[in-house]
């Protein structure tokens, strides 16, 4: 019985992490939303870092919520596949960058 | 996009009977969610009961020069549901009657109606404090008789209230059809040079938001900053205020919603969002909605239900304050689309 390794209705079961410790559970759930509040940045801005994000990590459920989000907030289709690249750009980048270090070696190792 | 109401598609839907089983069946059916009923009991707050009515919300029809994906009356051109003069007449006569301060009204689009200039009129002269007309913006321009309507309104400082779902015309016309994103900013362009909308004026330009899909509308004051600065920039215009209104699951959206296979995700969003506290302020509390026919029901919503008050008194000729105010008002579970989040009504948010 192949079952998949992810279900989108388990998003809605996330709370339930407390069940199995609750002062930590709670602590992180308390952080998280202190987190997403207005602050320095707009909860606005947040939500399209959290969806850049959430790409980066690759986790579906954080994708599922933070383009939901998005769209209840008013953000665009255009303004959300433009923080996804922004994602994108620091994964290839941060891949690229890596090439320096290959370079460095090739350089010390060839005559 | 549809271009006829589900009505006039013979959809099975058009049926409100067809949408109350839908509403009681299913998850609701077999526990998975609780039905609003038990939700109410949860927090004492059932039966749900009016207080003094505050607002008289009168449908003058269901014609309308749109087909907006989303609505909640099936409106659109084909429906010839319109308010005759005697039916507007018996209205004037309970505006007159009752302690009500706001007069709302609404379709389709109110401003098709044929007597629509002579009741305004009328019912300008009864000393109402807030006469709202909710207007869909692009009958202004749909013909050549409705053009001078800004100054009308202005001549009988009439209170307006537009929809509009968005500040760029991708998401507005996908919602609404084609063009009426820039016939809308026209539309407000005009409004704001008589008056409306400007910082300070009595004129009262107010703009509706929707959300165009299976999610729930974000923070009203937030949206309006966002609206505000974005039709200002892009095109000038300035209004009042937002009001940032959740789409019930009835109608033409409970259609799209179960096409599009969001039905399901959409009650578990509302019942998730689930907020006692705006119980206390849902607007069938403190609003009566008259039908093109006379009719009286807890809210436009019950109306396109056709579920009228639980009331001896049922209709507007027999309008008694006293009988309609002891009654207990008709609940379902699209009522959840009004106690979501910081609350829905047709005046924005309640919590």
């Amino acid at each position: 019985m192949a079952k998949p390794y992810y279900d989108a209705s388990d998003l809605r079961k996330f709370g339930k992490i407390t069940e199995w410790n609750e002062e930590l559970g709670i602590k992180f759930f308390d952080y998280y939303g202190k987190v997403f509040e207005e602050g320095a940045l707009t909860a606005r801005e947040k939500s399209l870092i959290a969806l850049a994000v959430a790409h980066t990590e690759q986790c579906p459920y954080c994708i599922d919520a933070y383009t939901k989000d998005g769209l209840e907030r008013g953000i665009t289709k255009e303004q959300m596949m433009e923080a996804v690249h922004v994602g994108a750009a620091i994964k290839s980048g941060a891949t690229l960058v890596h090439g320096v270090q290959m370079m460095n070696k090739v350089n010390k190792l060839e005559m | 996009m549809a271009t006829k109401s589900l009505l006039a598609r013979n959809n099975d839907l058009a049926n409100t009977a067809r949408q109350m089983e839908v509403l009681s069946s299913g998850i609701f059916a077999d526990g998975e969610l609780p039905t609003f009923a038990s939700k109410l009991k949860e927090s004492n707050q059932f039966p749900l009961q009016p207080k003094k009515l505050e607002i008289l919300q009168i449908n003058l029809g269901y014609m309308c020069n749109q087909v907006c994906a989303h609505c909640h009356v099936d409106a659109g051109p084909d429906r010839k549901e319109i308010m005759t003069l005697d039916t507007m007449q018996q209205c004037l006569e309970v505006v007159k009657n009752t302690g009500a301060h706001t007069i709302d009204l609404t379709g389709g689009a109110p401003e098709m109606n044929p007597n629509f200039r002579e009741f305004v009129e009328a019912a300008a002269k009864a000393g109402i404090k807030d006469f709202i007309v909710r207007s869909n913006l692009t009958i202004i321009l749909a013909n050549k008789k409705y053009h001078d309507l800004p100054e009308f309104f202005k001549k009988h400082n009439i209170h307006v209230v537009s929809s509009m779902p968005h500040w760029t015309r991708g998401k507005t016309d996908k919602q609404r059809g084609d063009g009426v994103f820039d016939k809308s900013i026209k539309v407000l362009h005009m409004l704001n040079e008589i008056g409306y909308g400007r910082k300070g004026s009595d004129l009262k330009l107010d703009l509706v938001y929707n959300p165009s899909g299976a999610f729930l509308p974000g923070d009203q004051m937030a949206l309006e900053n966002d609206f505000k600065k974005a039709l200002k920039t892009d095109f000038d215009i300035d209004f009042h205020n937002l009001f940032a209104i959740t789409n019930l699951p009835i109608s033409r959206f409970l259609d799209y919603l179960i096409a599009s296979e969001n039905y399901e995700e959409y009650m578990y969003s509302l019942v998730d969002a689930y907020n006692p506290s705006a119980v206390a302020n849902v607007m069938c509390t403190n609003t009566l909605s008259v039908s093109w026919d006379g009719y009286l029901y807890d809210c436009d919503f019950n109306q396109m239900l056709n579920l009228k008050v639980a009331s001896k008194v049922k209709h507007i000729a027999d309008y008694n304050e006293a009988i309609l105010q002891d009654r207990n008002i008709i609940i379902n579970q699209h009522c959840y689309g009004c106690t979501a989040g910081a609350g829905s009504s047709c005046q924005g948010v309640v919590a």
